[in-house]
């Protein structure tokens, strides 16, 4: 029976390795357990710090009982510790005292740390093997190709966030693209023939590097505003795949399994962000948007302003008022403002929701942090399909920098690029206020026949300052 | 063909963590309400940062000075996307804890 059963006598062990293995499945049994906790805001910040656990776990018993073949444990101790030191610290500073506001270019710039670190372990990773394993060469390629472009696209994701790059569209973008992909690909197959490292292997290793950091750029460069929740999940997918890749390299099952959880969570974040938004994730990579609106007719109507007075009027007077917060509300950084506001108006005895959309703001979920920074009640923050039903009874809907995600064309104009994009029917309500620095169109470029609407009015001018006014009207009453 | 044959064979335990992992890593995210979309993306993000394990491993067996530098930048990046990715998860989720008992 020895020959057909796995039997265990034979296998050489170390006390060690067995600890740390176990420790490695500890690890992974907390990464788990800490994501499962996170499906629920009473039980998320438990969780993270499960998760925090696992890793501080595993990468202790790593320094304290890994060994390589030859039975060495870590060496460079001093090194190791400085690394971690500093980087602690350095990631323990910018992670407290960033502002809240700039919480979309903070996940990105973490995530692109994180593919950098993948993408160089596989790189120094390429020269330890001895170039005869394909499989280690494989991944090590494909460890450097997804590490890369997940930095280099979070750097420019991270740009895009802080205002410092603009977008870049053109039609030819695409096909350039796809022509960087191929000649990554390309390299990785000429580089899995090298039987040797000569100096040619190493010019098309750096090549492969440049190439794959290169798509990272160009691949983020068109996407717009609008869409960076979409690509911030895919990109936060990448990173996590990329370190599974090393794990590979390793032979980690915890960094496989870590990696993996990750790659699996961006995606379905990903996936529900383009749901949100009616579009396939080619369409928004290949930044199908915008470039045919022009062809919109005009929309006629007429545009009805409101004052603040009579706005303020409006609203302290209702029974029932409905929030729409955009990316209008974030730039302006009026999230305290429209709490105070919310407030005021509740002692007054009316009912204030905030009607939340997937993808309003610039990474899933922006509206929801940034609201409950400002201290707004997890409660009061309520979703898309929740909140519709209840638009027909609501009296004035303020629609705070928002546009496509409150645009009826989504669901009346079969010709609209938006056209079937689930919104929030603001357009049902019996009232609706719209803050709007000007009369400029969404990122979508298309118009919005909400504001024509009879029972629309415009308050135009800087978020913060109109709720501002509005707050000193509604006291004044 | 063989080095495919080759490459399956020796990585089929890899493959097999790979496959059930993305089955719970789906079936472990899927039900999140969009309220905490932004921490869990943060906090994957962070988990994403096993890398340093990794890195660890890599400085620690380096024997030549470039082979430890490049090494410590890694293991500086990864730790950095750990340490950041975890408190600020947690200074999200502080946020969305305090109203909790406030109410």
């Amino acid at each position: 029976m020895n020959e057909i059963f796995h039997l265990q006598q034979d296998i050489q062990f170390t006390t060690a390795e067995t600890i740390l293995e176990f420790s490695y499945l500890l690890s992974a049994v907390f990464f788990v357990v800490g994501l499962k906790l996170q499906n629920k805001p009473d039980t998320a910040r438990r969780g993270n710090l499960w998760a925090a656990a696992g890793m501080f776990l595993a990468s202790l018993m790593t320094i304290l009982l890994q060994t390589d073949k030859q039975g060495h444990g870590i060496q460079n101790l001093g090194y190791i510790f400085l690394s971690i030191g500093a980087a602690s610290i350095i990631g323990w500073y910018i992670a407290r005292k960033v502002k809240m506001t700039a919480m979309p270019q903070l996940v990105s710039f973490f995530n692109a740390t994180g593919g950098l670190a993948s993408a160089m372990i596989s790189f120094m990773g390429f020269y330890e093997t001895s170039l005869q394993d394909k499989g280690t060469i494989l991944v090590s390629l494909l460890g450097i190709l997804v590490g890369a472009v997940a930095f280099s696209g979070s750097m420019i994701a991270y740009g895009k966030l802080e205002g410092k790059v603009g977008d870049i569209r053109s039609g030819l973008m695409k096909y350039v693209n796809l022509l960087l992909l191929a000649i990554s690909i390309g390299f990785i197959v000429v580089l899995m023939m090298a039987g040797s490292v000569t100096p040619t292997v190493t010019w098309l290793m750096f090549g492969l590097l440049f190439i794959s950091l290169l798509y990272g750029v160009l691949f983020v460069m068109p996407i717009g505003g609008a869409d960076m929740p979409v690509v911030i999940s895919l990109l936060n997918a990448l990173t996590g795949v990329a370190a599974a890749f090393t794990g590979f390299l390793y032979a980690n099952y915890m960094m496989i399994l870590g990696g993996i959880l990750v790659g699996a969570a961006g995606t379905i974040l990903t996936i529900v962000m383009c749901n949100a938004m009616n579009r396939s994730l080619l369409n928004v990579i290949l930044g199908a948007f915008g470039g045919s609106s022009g062809a919109q007719g005009e929309e006629g109507g007429v545009i009805k302003e409101i004052q603040p007075s009579d706005a303020a009027v409006l609203m302290a007077y209702s029974s029932k008022v409905t929030v729409v917060p955009g990316y209008g509300l974030a730039v302006s950084q009026a999230q305290h403002t429209v709490h105070e506001l919310e407030k005021l108006l509740e002692s007054k005895g009316v009912t204030v929701k905030y009607a939340i959309h997937p993808v309003a703001g610039r990474m899933p979920g922006h509206m929801n942090v940034l609201l409950a920074e400002a201290d707004v009640s997890y409660s009061k923050l309520v979703e898309m399909d929740d909140i519709n039903p209840e638009m027909e009874q609501t009296d004035v809907v303020v629609v705070i920098g928002a546009n496509d995600v409150v645009n009826p064309a989504a669901v009346d104009m079969p010709g609209s690029p938006i056209y079937g994009m689930p919104i929030i029917r603001a357009d049902k309500a019996k009232n609706i206020i719209v803050m709007k620095r000007g009369m400029g169109t969404g990122y979508a470029g298309i118009e919005n026949p909400l504001f024509f609407l009879d029972q629309t009015r415009m308050l135009f001018g800087n978020a913060k300052d109109s709720l501002q006014k509005l707050i000193d009207e509604v006291k004044s009453l | 063909m063989d080095a495919v044959i080759q490459f399956l064979y020796a990585y089929h335990q890899e493959i097999f963590i790979v496959v059930l992992a993305t089955f719970l890593g789906f079936e472990l995210i899927a039900s999140v309400p969009s309220v905490l979309h932004t921490p869990l993306m943060s906090g994957a993000n962070a988990i994403s940062g096993v890398v340093i394990v990794g890195a660890i491993i890599y400085v620690g067996h380096a024997t030549d000075w470039l082979n430890i530098l490049v090494g410590s930048i890694a293991l500086f990046m990864a730790t950095l996307n750990v340490t950041g990715g975890f408190v600020v998860t947690d200074r999200m989720l502080e946020m969305f804890k305090k109203k909790k008992t406030k109410e």
